[in-house]
């Protein structure tokens, strides 16, 4: 291979990364067409200010970044129908979940497994792949609101702000959605690794 | 006044946590509970998993020991 071959242009660089980005873009936005334009407004915003960076992590750092502002923007853009979604989405009750995991007198239904070493798990690829997948399993607004907690990393008051919600809607939604993320892992994950030990 | 809560207002509690800052009392009323309880010990460590998880994801994830799939 010639120097020239072992340094793909910019170009090539960023396009190797387009899908993984249409892949958070999508579990964030739950919308095709808004992950689309997210992702393309992350192409475009790169290629305008071209930055040269040591190594692929750097430029996948770099560019999940600008991702992330992008996507606030579209949330921005589509505000009205999110808000919609959002105000839905807390009004459907979901008692019927909290049934599931609750019994009437107020315990567990089943009781929590112990999880064992998390480190071990935390090390494979897989296991992030049953985070993500149950994460894609939540509602679209439960999912939104969710990840713009833990993966856009904003504070309460932000998601608030940007989804028109309430307070007490923001920790509702939150509450089911730790509470149907821990079924879903134990379901998932740790409850296949146990019965295999 | 102290009460210790069911596992069910426990869970609540604790997962509040994750999120918001809990009262004093609130916090009181969950050791409580944890140290009367046989199944909520576990959640709680389920729950410091799942903080941990998410955390470990978004850093796993943004920079680029993921495989571009």
């Amino acid at each position: 291979m010639t120097a020239l071959e072992q340094t793909p242009s910019f170009e090539l660089q960023l396009v190797a990364h387009r899908g993984y980005l249409l892949k958070f873009a999508r579990l964030q936005l739950r919308n095709e067409a808004w992950a689309e334009d997210a992702v393309s407004e992350t192409m475009l915003a790169a290629l305008n200010k071209p930055m040269a960076f040591d190594n692929r992590s750097q430029l996948k750092t770099w560019l999940v970044g600008i991702l992330k502002h992008k996507v606030i923007d579209v949330f921005r853009h589509n505000a009205r129908s999110v808000t919609l979604d959002a105000e839905q989405d807390a009004a459907n009750s979901h008692a019927e979940f909290d049934g599931m995991v609750f019994k009437a007198s107020g315990h567990f239904a089943e009781a929590p497994a112990n999880w064992g070493n998390p480190e071990q798990n935390l090390q494979s690829s897989q296991f992030f792949q049953v985070l993500e997948a149950c994460t894609e399993n939540m509602p679209p607004a439960m999912g939104r609101v969710f990840l713009m907690r833990e993966w856009l990393e904003l504070s309460s008051d932000e998601i608030c702000k940007e989804l028109g919600l309430s307070t007490t809607n923001l920790y509702v939604t939150l509450h089911r959605a730790r509470l149907r993320l821990r079924e879903c892992l134990e379901l998932h994950w740790f409850g296949v690794k146990a019965d295999s030990r | 006044m102290l009460f210790i809560p069911s596992c069910k207002e426990a869970a609540a509690l604790l997962i509040a946590n994750e999120d918001r800052l809990i009262t004093l009392g609130d916090r009181a009323r969950v050791r409580l509970h944890l140290l009367a309880c046989k199944t909520c010990p576990n959640f709680e460590r389920q729950l410091l998993t799942m903080r941990n998880a998410l955390k470990q994801w978004r850093s796993y994830e943004s920079t680029g020991l993921a495989d571009d799939t």
